[in-house]
This record gives structure tokens, C-alpha cells and sequence, in this order.
């Protein structure tokens, strides 16, 4: 199915052809899809301004921007600061509503032929609940993910996700309000002392998957003017930065819960980047602020993974999926050449 | 509909404290229009710096040898803009363009005045050569800090009918600032439309006097942009639609360039109570 994905006509080697015969598609909660490579939420809007650079229905699916019940205008401005590998946001959930965004968003995705995973995001755990009632009538939609993990809330008491109750609460009102076919996949926070402890009461109340991670909370102090950067005082990490973040608490999660279906994202850039949080684990991969930076990025993160597939002799995408989790191959003893060799390997480990 | 390409970098020279950048820029510099501006990625494929860089197009040719090409100034300011500025020729850069609206040009020929601040001149020459190939009289004022900041100086006094220079430290021209001349200067020009590029607090009065004499203003903002294309959400400023409602709105799609009557300049960084989907704005109604 769907190999000859995001190829391109010039210059095709025999490495292309090989990644090209990789069966890429996976089947992440029962939905089949053509491609492990998603959006991020909030790093691409609802799909439209990305598919000038990729065709957005080539993609795994669009995971579209946090939505809430009303319209919000976010947080002020600065929202932004670089940091090293990486940058803070605090953009404050900035949205049109549910109302127009299923009316316009949704339903252009739909329209364009996108597989869509809507994100959506509440104050309070009956707004999680009236918006999964409003997307239930609504075809098209591929997953639900419930953003529990925002940062960037007044009240960081309100992230839900730090506490394994409230999370639970969340998934479950949202579980009650869809249809029982829509898989929910439930965003976890990496700012928490047990990921595995919150993964178990989201998926205990209901969470058909899991998506992790969301950004840290972070910070960044402007030393010419003395104050803090963002406007927002503290905002979300994410970037290359956070990856062995992410990749740890795909690794942790993924050992506890062997069936679960998770979503891998926190810094991918490249196709060895995506095999990475594979290998932990993760069915499929968001990739966020990288497309920041290579608004083409999801294609080609597609096409390095499958050639990084093929390198390694599979013909499957779904062989590698955990694959770190095994058992260590016996270490392969090789013999010193040399008395030199071993001076110089203590040397260096002095 | 933007592009991104690998473009070689044809030239890199000073002009007063800024690099002018010539890059090669096939299906871009084509449909590229006065007002337009391109990203490009920092520090190369494996760079600690994630976010791309936004830069006015300065000039266009789009024939030639190379199939297109385009021109930016850059202002060394971090990290990013300091990598840029030592590139080679025939170094290659991640371009995507052309991004953004362009200026609204006027159909008849009127007469203007182009008002750029420090490197802001730089989108302005596109825009003159755009402008009098309409039959409008174009004037310009430009000012800096200092003489070394000023932009393109020599080019422009050939492409202005008239041409003011302000300088704070009066190392060029008039002492002061561009908006203490700018009601001199649109008298002089009969200016029935003002355009601007430059920082923020120029374009804040820039507008004012254009609003308060009834003149069209169209102003290019500069907001920091993490993506440039629509999809972060950073670089919001609060602008009053054709509704009347404030919305903050992404200037790297809905603008750069604003009408200067509609951004709403004193509250800048700021998400005002009246805007759509601000705090607590249903109770308080949400039109302004």
C-alpha cells in the first residue's frame, strides 16, 4: 500500500527504489494509515498553508491546532523565543472556536481529503465534554487527541495531565461524548515525576492511545532588557532540544503498556529522528517545530525513514515499531590488536 | 503560492552597515511583488537555530542566466543575521517565497510618498519602480540613526522625484526623525497615499499623522515570526477588520503590509479586551 509516497521523479537511485518498496503504512488504532508521519498540533494550523509545500493527504494525517468551545485570541506578544535547539512558545491556544473550525477547517480537510486527528483543548472538563459532542455528527475525522498538556494556561493548576486524576476525568468525559468508534488519543505532559502513572489512569478511563509528549515548561530571561522574554512569562519548550525527553517517555510507557497505541513527537527533524521514537515505540510520529524550519519537512522525514527502513533489510515499517525493547543481541567480542589499542582506550577514559 | 528552494547565494556585499544578499531564486523573483518577502533557514541542515529568518524583497530580476533572482539587505542583529551575513557566493540557503501580501497599489497615477526607516527602505524600491511605472510621482524620506544606517541612499535619490534624509545624530541630511518632516513631505508631494517600512514606533506615527491629515497609509510591519507561512501563530498584532472588529491577526499571512489605519498601534504586544476571543470579551460584547 501507498509506497510510492512522496517520491520524486529525478535523479532515483537504487537506495530510493529499495525505500521505496517499504510498506510505510501502519495501522495506529484500528485506522489505516498510508504514512507513520503526522503534523504536530499547533505547528500546523488546519493543514491549508502546509499543503503548499507537502501534499497534506499524503501525510499519515493533519493533527490540527488545539481547538476550544469559543473563539480565543491567545496570549500577548512576545510568543516567541529561539533557544538552543529548540524555542519557547507561548501562543495561548489561539483559536477560531469549535464552531467555525468545523465549519471552515474541517470541513476543507475533509473536502481536500486529508486524514484528520482533531486536537481539542477545555478550561474545564465539561468543555472537553461539549466538544466532543459537537465533532460526534461529524464524518471524516480520523482520531480525537485531547490536548490535557497545554502549558500555556493562566493556571498551570489547570493542566490536567499533571495530575492522574484530573486527567482521567478529562478522557473520560470526552470517551462518554464521541462515538465509540473515533479512537481518542489522550497528550501527555512530560512535566509530571510518573509519566507512566498518569499514562495508566488515562487509559484506564477510557484513552484509546496515547500521544506523547507535549512541550516543557520552560523560560527565557532577555539580559538586555532584563526581563523575561515572553510576554507569557513562562512558555512551552519544544525542538531537537526536548527529544531524549520525548524519546525516554515514549521508551517508559511503551514498556509498561505493550499494546498501546502511541503517537511519538517531541523534535523530530529527520528520518533517523522519526526511527528513533519507532524504535521506543511509537506506531506513528508528529513532527512540529521542525516545520518551522522546513515547511517540507514531514515529506522528506518520510522518505529518510523509509530509506533508513530499507538499509536495515526490512520490508515493513511495522518490523521496527519497539524494536529497542528487545532482548540485547549478544555482544559481538572483539579482540585487541594491539597493546597500543588498549593504552589508548585508557587514555581516553581517564 | 510560495516555493521553497535550495538557492545559491550569486553575491554578498556592504552597503553602509547592512549585506546586500543576491540569490538565485527560479519561479520566485517571477511572481515576487513589492511587499512580498522570503525566509530563510539558519546555519544550515543540522543548525542549533531552528527558526527561520524573514527578509523584505529588495529587488527582483527575473531573467537572466540564473532564471530569476532576488536581492535582500540584512541587518546583522544575532546569531542567525551574523551566520547570513558570511556566506560566500556559492554558498546554498533554504529560500521559501514569496510569503506574505504584497503593498496595495493605487490604479491611477497619484502621488506617493515612501517612507522607510533604517534597512526599511529596502522593500520601498521595488515598490518605486512599481509605483512610477503606474505614472504616480513617487517622494521618499528616508532616516536612520546615523549616516551608516541609512539604506541605498544613492539608488533612491535616482528613483524619488524628491528625496528627504533624516538622520537622529544629523551625521545626513535633517537632524531628527523621519515623522518630524513627514507633514513637510507629504505637503510638498500632495501625497495622496503614504507607504512605510521601519520599526514598529515609526510606523505607529507614520500612520497617525497620515490618519489624522486623511491619508491612505499602507505600513510593512515587523513582528518576530517563528514560521513565516501561517501555521505558529507568533506574530499576531491587533488590526481592525472591514467589520470593524479587532482581530489579532498573523502578520507573516495577513500582512506584513497593513493599512495604517487599522492596526491598532498603541496596543501592540498587548491582546486588547475588545479584540475577538479575548478574556472575558462576550460579556463586554465583542465589536469595538
Amino acid at each position: 500500500m501507498s509506497r510510492a509516497l512522496f517520491t520524486r521523479g529525478t535523479g532515483e537511485t537504487e537506495r530510493d527504489r529499495a525505500a521505496a518498496r517499504v510498506d510505510m503504512g501502519i495501522d495506529l488504532a484500528g485506522v489505516e494509515l498510508p504514512s507513520p508521519i503526522l503534523t504536530a498540533s499547533g505547528c500546523a494550523a488546519s493543514g491549508k498553508e502546509l499543503d503548499a509545500f507537502v501534499d497534506i493527504t499524503a501525510l499519515g494525517a493533519v493533527v490540527t491546532k488545539s481547538i476550544m468551545v469559543k473563539p480565543r485570541a491567545g496570549r500577548a506578544t512576545p510568543r516567541m523565543s529561539e533557544t538552543p535547539s529548540g524555542m519557547l512558545n507561548s501562543i495561548g491556544l489561539q483559536g477560531p472556536g469549535i464552531d467555525a473550525f468545523i465549519e471552515d477547517d474541517l470541513a476543507w480537510l475533509v473536502e481536500r481529503g486529508a486524514r484528520t486527528i482533531v486536537s481539542i483543548a477545555g478550561e474545564t472538563v465539561d468543555e472537553y465534554a461539549k466538544l466532543a459532542a459537537k465533532l460526534r455528527p461529524i464524518a471524516g475525522i480520523s482520531a480525537i487527541e485531547v490536548n490535557i498538556s497545554c502549558p500555556n494556561v493562566a493556571d498551570r493548576g489547570q493542566v490536567f495531565a499533571c495530575r492522574a486524576e484530573s486527567a482521567a476525568q478529562v478522557v473520560q468525559a470526552v470517551r462518554r461524548g464521541s462515538d465509540s468508534r473515533t479512537p481518542i488519543f489522550a497528550k501527555l505532559s512530560p512535566d509530571v515525576t510518573d509519566i507512566v502513572e498518569i499514562a495508566d489512569s488515562v487509559i484506564k478511563a477510557g484513552a484509546t492511545g496515547l500521544s506523547l509528549i507535549n512541550t516543557l515548561l520552560g523560560m527565557v530571561i532577555d539580559t538586555s532588557t532584563m526581563r523575561p522574554t515572553l510576554a507569557g512569562v513562562t512558555g512551552g519548550l519544544s525542538g531537537p532540544a526536548i527529544r531524549p525527553v520525548a524519546v525516554r517517555c515514549v521508551w517508559q510507557v511503551r514498556s509498561a503498556f505493550p499494546k498501546i497505541p502511541i503517537i511519538g513527537m517531541g523534535g523530530i527533524r529527520s528520518g533517523a529522528d522519526a526511527m528513533e521514537f519507532m524504535l521506543a515505540g511509537a506506531n506513528a510520529v508528529s513532527v512540529g517545530t521542525s516545520v518551522f524550519n522546513d515547511p517540507s519537512a514531514p515529506a522528506r522525514i518520510h522518505r529518510e525513514l523509509a530509506g533508513l527502513v530499507a538499509d536495515h533489510g526490512y520490508s515493513r515499517l511495522n518490523d521496527i515499531i519497539g524494536f529497542a525493547h528487545r532482548e540485547p543481541d549478544q555482544p559481538v567480542l572483539e579482540e585487541a590488536t594491539s597493546l597500543d589499542d588498549w593504552d589508548f582506550i585508557t587514555e581516553e577514559r581517564r | 503560492m510560495p516555493q521553497q528552494i535550495k538557492s545559491e547565494i550569486l553575491d554578498n556585499r556592504r552597503s553602509g552597515e547592512y549585506h546586500v544578499l543576491s540569490l538565485t531564486a527560479p519561479g520566485i523573483s517571477d511572481i515576487a511583488k513589492p511587499g512580498h518577502f522570503v525566509t530563510l533557514a539558519m546555519g544550515g541542515e543540522e543548525s542549533s537555530m531552528v527558526l527561520r529568518r524573514a527578509f523584505a524583497i529588495h529587488q527582483v530580476q527575473s531573467r537572466g542566466v540564473y532564471g530569476g533572482t532576488l536581492d535582500i539587505a540584512v541587518a546583522v542583529q544575532g546569531r542567525g543575521t551574523k551566520w547570513l551575513s558570511e556566506r560566500r557566493r556559492h554558498d546554498v540557503v533554504d529560500l521559501v517565497g514569496p510569503l506574505g501580501k504584497p503593498f496595495a497599489l493605487p490604479r491611477e497615477g497619484v502621488s506617493c510618498l515612501l517612507v522607510g526607516g533604517g534597512y526599511g527602505s529596502a522593500p520601498l524600491f521595488m515598490l518605486a519602480q512599481e509605483l512610477r511605472e503606474r505614472g504616480c510621482r513617487v517622494d521618499m524620506v528616508i532616516g536612520a540613526a546615523s549616516e551608516p544606517k541609512l539604506f541605498g541612499v544613492l539608488e533612491l535619490k535616482r528613483l524619488a522625484s524628491a528625496l528627504t534624509i533624516t538622520t537622529d545624530d544629523g551625521s545626513s541630511g535633517v537632524p531628527g526623525r523621519v515623522t518630524d518632516v513627514l507633514d513637510e513631505a507629504i505637503d510638498r508631494a500632495g501625497a495622496d497615499v503614504v507607504y512605510a517600512c521601519g520599526p514598529m514606533p515609526m510606523l505607529a506615527e507614520v500612520a497617525r499623522i497620515s490618519t489624522k491629515r486623511r491619508i491612505y497609509s499602507q505600513c510593512a510591519v515587523e513582528e518576530s515570526m517563528a514560521c513565516g507561512i501561517g501555521v505558529c501563530m507568533t506574530c499576531v498584532l491587533p488590526v481592525v477588520g472591514d467589520d470593524g472588529v479587532t482581530r489579532m491577526v498573523r502578520s507573516c499571512v495577513d500582512g506584513p503590509i497593513f493599512r495604517g489605519d487599522r492596526v491598532r498601534w498603541a496596543d501592540i504586544d498587548t491582546i486588547p479586551a475588545d479584540a475577538w476571543g479575548a478574556p472575558g470579551a462576550e460579556d463586554r460584547g465583542t465589536t469595538r
